[in-house]
């Protein structure tokens, strides 16, 4: 039989398929937005029960997106169809919160370090497509791993760092805002240690000072809010971008993404939340296992730090368990590579995703993490995260179980173009 | 006889005896054994074989691993676990500092790289400097003092090897060299020194020169008594740790080389080892720029005798075995992989026929896997070191060092009123 059930090793796909995805990355630029038929021995289209199709296929259109997914044997590809071939197929990955593109590969403050703005510590005007470099070797360097989608921007270390967007990992430069799934996806904040400004004398300095400038900044925003709703145009406020932002905000348009760790971090932004009314999203959250009760009251999204964050400051009493954690309390969570600092410069988010498994969390559970799960935690479930009739035709193949440490990605589909063959 | 002496357990007249049966024993120095068993005497493996080639002591405690995997205990030969220091600013050549001086033994580090399946450590200082001090050994034996973890030479001394770098680490202001080629001729000029010294005190009599800590360590190192290990990174820093060893003829362990990649064929020539990290992605600084996956296969390719590394906190010790994964990822072959983790190592720290394999006669150094060493959900159940158990994953006081969780990050262990619910 053509197609067999899959272990968890890796193993070699026809050569004659092999080939026929070299040929496909070879001619890749020309035929950009040829038809595409993605077929696999295991296709997880992400939907549903989560489970896999046996022998599947995927069709993909000429305007890039997903036409039919079925099982091979119920499909059958037209003419004219260019055809891909994998062991496993699935959705093209997402990084629900990353740093790529705006933190960059030499780690040179000067020159490729755009994630933190240290001049003051509320700056929600900061535009995440001001800062991003689609070229960075980093973010080639993920897409050629599988991730198709990141929401990205700035990042923790200031009270309000600036803005998130969300973007393909194919865009090297973005000249208009459709060049993006979304140009403004979140406002950053920071609690805790981790938010704090550096030097003496500067704010905020302690945690509560945080959360009482940003409760005056929220409030300041609902007035703002209140003078824009006035029909007398002299009554109108000046523009003010800072304001503009937070408005944002309470107008729920965007959520107010809060990376904080400690429980009692955590409890502050569930309790700024409950004041002010706008969609919270937590980010990090290493003790969130002291509050699952309260964040699943809440309604509260996380989005997990990565399962290898080293555990040390804020981190300290990190677990690898909490995804499994989160995931039995149902709280809706997606896996991040997060920041980091130093090397490695990026994370890769289902090498993430994997070590959860490894700690408790069910498969299908991680593999939607880093898909379906977190397309619907980041409000862009209508475009990606699952293979299915009229979503972006966005694909990650791969050699083998797209989590384990030996299996190579051996192709990426994004808007139905193969922008990478490379076995990685 | 070394348990008796490090661990206080003289009492014991007579060895206890285990027999571990059933498991998949991955020897590593020798072909896989499906349904094995090891018998573990005391603090040594007494033998390793097939289910009925291996007798089992009468009195034997019997331990059934069906299912199960039994590894060597890892080796990691670059580690920065137990808080360690090394020199302070004040030289960028500091032979005389030793970090036996600065390691916590109780440190949370030491129980997480327990947690990790490590039995062997090279613990060192930073790259910060020319040289920053003296590395040492230490087994991973549960312990209240750095003695009681210390690897012993033949001759009573601690063992250990001396940690330098070059490239931009150890690059900086005075009293730091500002250049490489500066860098290089600090290091000449303290081996060139450290040569004096050495005629000085082979001529003895009047001649013979004071005690000089610093220079009593370049010794020991121009007499291959202690392993260099040497950090560094890009193409040309390799090629001149490769010249100043041709020249003195030290030993040396070349440590991360990013871009073996690029001169694969010279370190072949100069017959150095490896000690290589794995990275989930490049950069973070400019000499990681071009690290790649593909290291390990291109030294196996060229013979290169190749281990890796944690370098925790850069990978944390309980993601070790991931290096082997990525290894094979880019083309290592299984073998020398799982040889990196093990027995390579112990190779580069002069200890290979003390451990590193399950090998009879050697120290019963061993972990127990619950699935294949290259799989990302393996998890470590069990890590043994000189036929003691020092993690059980079993034990929830053990598990709060595998998983993490409330009071996992504390410095210490947290046996308190307040820490461990």
């Amino acid at each position: 039989m053509l197609f067999h059930e899959m272990n968890t090793t890796r193993r070699t796909p026809n050569p004659r398929w092999r080939a026929t995805m070299l040929a496909a990355g070879l001619v890749a630029a020309p035929l950009a937005f040829a038809q595409l038929a993605v077929e696999a021995e295991k296709l997880y289209p992400m939907t549903g029960d989560l489970k896999p199709i046996d022998a599947g296929v995927v069709l993909c259109s000429a305007e890039g997106k997903i036409e039919k997914v079925g099982k091979a044997a119920d499909i059958k590809v037209p003419a004219g169809y260019k055809r891909l071939q994998a062991i496993v197929a699935m959705p093209g990955i997402i990084d629900a919160h990353a740093t790529v593109g705006l933190s960059g590969i030499l780690n040179s403050d000067k020159h490729d370090q755009e994630q933190l703005e240290k001049s003051a510590p509320i700056q929600p005007e900061l535009r995440a497509v001001d800062a991003y470099n689609g070229r960075d070797p980093l973010v080639r360097w993920v897409r050629e791993l599988g991730i198709t989608t990141v929401h990205t921007g700035h990042a923790p270390g200031a009270l309000v760092a600036g803005q998130t967007m969300i973007l393909k990992t194919d865009v090297a430069s973005i000249t208009k805002a459709e060049d993006t799934i979304r140009p403004f996806a979140m406002v950053a904040a920071t609690l805790g240690k981790g938010g704090l400004a550096e030097g003496d004398g500067k704010a905020p300095g302690t945690r509560a000072k945080s959360v009482a400038m940003l409760r005056e900044n929220l409030l300041k925003a609902q007035a703002y809010q209140k003078k824009l709703a006035e029909k007398d145009a002299e009554k109108q406020p000046d523009r003010d971008l800072r304001l503009e932002a937070l408005v944002a905000v309470l107008r729920k348009e965007v959520p107010l993404l809060v990376t904080a760790h400690r429980h009692h971090d955590l409890a502050a932004a569930l309790r700024l939340q409950e004041e002010f009314g706008f969609k919270l999203v937590l980010d990090g959250a290493s003790e969130a296992y002291f509050l699952l009760e309260e964040i699943k009251k809440a309604g509260v999204p996380i989005l997990v730090h990565p399962t290898m964050a080293r555990p040390f400051g804020e981190h300290e009493n990190m677990t690898f368990t909490l995804a499994a954690k989160l995931h039995g309390a149902k709280i809706p969570f997606a896996f991040q590579s997060g920041y980091e600092g130093y090397v490695p410069k990026t994370r890769v988010v289902h090498f993430e995703a994997a070590l959860a498994v490894a700690y408790g969390l069910p498969y299908e559970a991680a593999l939607a993490a880093c898909t379906s799960g977190a397309a619907e935690l980041l409000g862009i479930a209508d475009r990606v995260g699952a293979l299915k009739p009229g979503l972006d035709a966005d694909l990650a193949l791969f050699d083998g179980d797209p989590l384990e440490t030996t299996t190579h990605c051996t192709g990426v589909v994004i808007g139905g173009k193969v922008v990478s063959s490379q076995t990685r | 006889m070394v348990i008796a002496l490090a661990s206080g357990f003289g009492q014991e007249t007579k060895p206890v005896v285990r027999a571990y049966v059933g498991a998949r024993i991955i020897p590593v120095t020798a072909a896989d054994i499906p349904d094995g068993v090891m018998i573990v005497k005391g603090d040594a493996i007494a033998a390793v074989g097939k289910r009925g080639d291996v007798a089992i002591p009468a009195g034997a405690e019997v331990i059934d691993l069906k299912g199960k995997i039994l590894f060597p205990g890892m080796i990691c030969t670059h580690s920065h676990i137990g808080r360690v220091e090394g020199g302070d600013r004040s030289a960028p050549i500091q032979p005389e500092v030793r970090v036996l001086d600065s390691v916590d033994v109780l440190d949370s580090s030491l129980e997480k790289a327990r947690a990790g399946g490590l039995t062997l450590v090279n613990i060192m200082s930073g790259s910060g400097h020319l040289l920053s001090g003296q590395t040492i050994y230490l087994k991973l034996r549960d312990g209240n003092t750095i003695e009681d973890l210390a690897v012993r030479n033949k001759d009573g001394s601690v063992a250990g090897g001396i940690k330098m770098a070059n490239g931009t680490n150890s690059i900086s202001g005075s009293p730091f060299p500002g250049t490489r080629g500066k860098s290089a001729a600090l290091v000449r000029e303290q081996f060139l020194k450290a040569q004096q010294y050495r005629e000085k005190l082979a001529k003895g009599g009047d001649d013979a020169p004071e005690r000089d800590l610093a220079m009593e360590a370049l010794v020991e190192v121009l007499e291959g008594k202690r392993v260099v290990h040497h950090h560094t990174h890009r193409h040309d820093d390799i090629l001149t740790v490769l010249r100043l060893r041709k020249e003195f003829g030290f030993r040396v362990v070349l440590h991360h080389v990013s871009e073996a990649w690029k001169v694969a064929d010279e370190i072949a020539e100069a017959k150095v080892s490896c000690s290589i990290i794995f990275l989930d992605s490049p950069g973070g600084k400019l000499e990681a720029r071009d690290i790649e996956w593909k290291n390990g296969a291109e030294l196996e390719k060229r013979g290169v005798p190749t281990a890796f590394h944690t370098d925790d906190p850069i990978n944390d010790s309980r993601w070790f075995l991931r290096s082997a994964g990525l290894a094979v990822r880019a083309g290592m072959s299984r073998q020398k992989a799982l040889e990196a983790v093990t027995i390579a190592g112990a190779e580069m720290m002069d200890l290979a026929d003390k451990t590193g394999s399950l090998t009879a006669g050697k120290q019963a150094d061993f972990v127990i896997l619950n699935g294949d060493p290259l799989s990302v959900y393996t998890r470590v159940l069990e890590t043994h070191v000189e036929g003691k158990k020092v993690f059980d994953l079993d034990d929830p006081k053990d598990r709060l060092w595998a998983e993490g969780g409330f009071g996992a990050g504390h410095r210490r262990k947290a046996e308190g009123c307040c820490f461990t619910k």
